[in-house]
């Protein structure tokens, strides 16, 4: 018997091929594109940058931002309401998510935007009034209401709803059963139970679509476009409208999504790092080698 | 003696399944009942109806002379509404197998919870209230550990702190040593027993054969959904009259 430890282990590490055919491949095609890309007349890095932060281009930033922050703040607001409801008791509430769900899920986001935008030929005038009765509550012309960046608002919102509450339906399911019963035999009421116990667990299932959420909804409010919603996409197709720099505009607001949606992912990192505390390591490595 | 919980033909079903076949029995304010029997006998649905987790079918049953889950006006009975419910459930502690403690929030802050957002006490004595019982189940260095960071035997003990926190007249326990390794059964047990010792109303569902017969005032033996005998733990434990306990006491002891 010896008492030595053992030497550490020197063995030749395995040699990865593969790892460098694929870097050789890569940077091929990167050459390529690039080369590609950079030979084109018409792309004018010059104009882009004179561009880039031109005042209706900031301004246009300001709009998407603002859509962006309004849209999921109702959406996610309207998508907690949702879920509550279709996992309800109440038979009524239920259904009526259900619906609301499968209508707004279900149409594409384009053709409820332009709905939106031109909701005035369909309703000239927005009425409410008293059931049964001729006393207005509210009445107002159409395109008096939808003014300025409400219809997108209005459309984008709506359709966040049905998608978030989809979501956080999702992530409710996730909590444990036992945790509603154990809040129950304390004596706590069914909405005290879910502000309390069921919803807080349920944001580390919820924060990781929904920062995607966030993330896409950055980019679709570049459909508002189509009802000129003043926002990013707008104010370049305004302007290459009228001087035909089709692609130097595109390419300015392509660098400001990529921008935006790059600070956002950082952002994405670090509340889904505090939501996953204590339950896994948010640590690198890849499933493949 | 005052009946603080009593039990008149109860049945449960779950769809075509019968859980429960009529259980009648009775147990006083300041007494410990062990209910006792084979996995599937119904004890632990008759505990959960004991502060209406589940829905009672047939029968009646009362808590501290409450009828459980309904109000009877004549010969009708009315169900009571979630906050009724709710307000009942405050009186009744129930600690659960599996522990059941909310993971976002420290021991602390488990016991806290109730006392501060049911009861609406001022969170500084909310937060005395709280030290002082994590500290009886002996748990007072542990108060801001999260439940993950605990053993099994510590999260049953703040379990246990948090049902007391609401100051129940009625403490039920379901199987509350049946998840936990042999060695951190002994610490769940003491606090029981001293919780028995100072006069609180118990129900335990347990297989701890052990403790049914230092702590219990009565035993019950529950088989097929139907309570086969009563007793005092010498004369059921010691001296079963029925082939069906006597079979299963073979079994487990």
């Amino acid at each position: 018997m010896t008492t030595d430890t053992p030497s550490p282990i020197k063995a030749v590490p395995v040699r990865h091929h593969g790892r460098w055919i694929a870097a050789v491949l890569v940077l091929l095609l990167a050459y390529q594109i690039g080369s590609a890309l950079l030979s084109s007349p018409n792309l004018e890095p010059h104009t882009i940058g004179e561009y880039l932060f031109k005042d209706f281009v900031l301004e246009g930033v300001r709009t998407t931002l603002l859509l962006t922050a309004i849209a999921m703040l109702l959406g996610t607001a309207g998508g907690v309401l949702l879920a509550v409801m279709r996992l309800s008791a109440n038979p009524v509430l239920r259904v009526s998510a259900a619906v609301f769900v499968w209508f707004f899920r279900g149409t594409p986001l384009l053709v409820q935007i332009v709905f939106f935008g031109f909701l005035g030929a369909l309703l000239p005038r927005l009425t409410v009034t008293v059931p049964f009765t001729d006393i207005a509550i509210f009445d107002q012309p159409t395109n008096a209401v939808m003014v300025g960046i409400v219809p997108a608002v209005l459309a984008l919102s709506l359709n966040e709803m049905a998608y978030a509450a989809e979501i956080v339906r999702g992530g409710i399911l996730a909590v444990d059963k036992g945790q509603t019963e154990a809040a129950h035999a304390l004596g706590m009421k069914p909405g005290l139970t879910m502000r309390r116990i069921i919803l807080p667990q349920a944001m580390r299932v919820i924060a990781p679509p929904m920062g995607n959420e966030v993330i896409t909804m950055l980019k679709s409010t570049a459909l508002v476009s189509v009802i000129a919603g003043r926002d990013l996409m707008t104010a370049v197709q305004t302007v290459y409208a009228q001087n035909y720099k089709v692609i130097p505009l595109l390419a300015v607001a392509a660098i400001w999504y990529l921008a935006l949606v790059s600070v956002l992912s950082v952002v994405q990192w670090f509340v889904e790092r505090r939501f996953g505390r204590g339950h896994r390591a948010t640590s690198g490595g890849g499933m493949f080698r | 003696m005052t009946a603080m919980i009593r039990a008149e033909g109860v049945r449960k079903s779950f769809g075509q399944l019968e859980v429960l076949s009529g259980i009648d029995l009775q147990v006083n304010a300041g007494e410990v009942c062990c209910l006792l029997g084979p996995s599937g006998s119904g004890k632990s649905t008759f505990l959960r109806c004991v502060n209406h987790l589940e829905t009672v079918t047939a029968g009646r049953l009362w808590v501290d002379g409450d009828l459980v889950g309904y109000r009877q006006r004549g010969d009708r009975l009315h169900e009571l509404r979630e906050r009724e419910v709710a307000e009942r459930r405050r009186d009744i502690g129930m600690v659960f197998q599996r522990f059941n403690l909310f993971p976002h929030l420290t021991a602390l802050g488990n016991v806290m919870e109730a006392p501060v957002h049911v009861l609406r006490e001022p969170k500084a004595a909310a937060r005395q209230r709280a030290l002082a019982l994590l500290d009886r189940v002996g748990l007072a260095d542990k108060a801001h550990a999260y439940p993950a960071m605990l053993s099994g035997g510590q999260q049953q003990r703040v379990a246990i702190a948090r049902a007391l926190a609401m100051r129940p007249k009625l403490m039920l326990f379901d199987e509350p040593t049946s998840a936990l390794d042999p060695e951190l059964v002994g610490e769940v047990l003491d606090v029981m027993r001293d919780l028995a010792a100072d006069g609180m109303t118990m129900m335990v569902v347990t297989h701890e054969m052990g403790f049914a017969r230092e702590a219990a005032d009565t035993v019950v033996f529950m088989d097929g959904g139907v309570v086969v005998e009563t007793g005092t733990p010498e004369q059921v434990l010691g001296d079963p009259r029925h082939d069906r306990t006597r079979a299963f006491l073979a079994k487990v002891l």
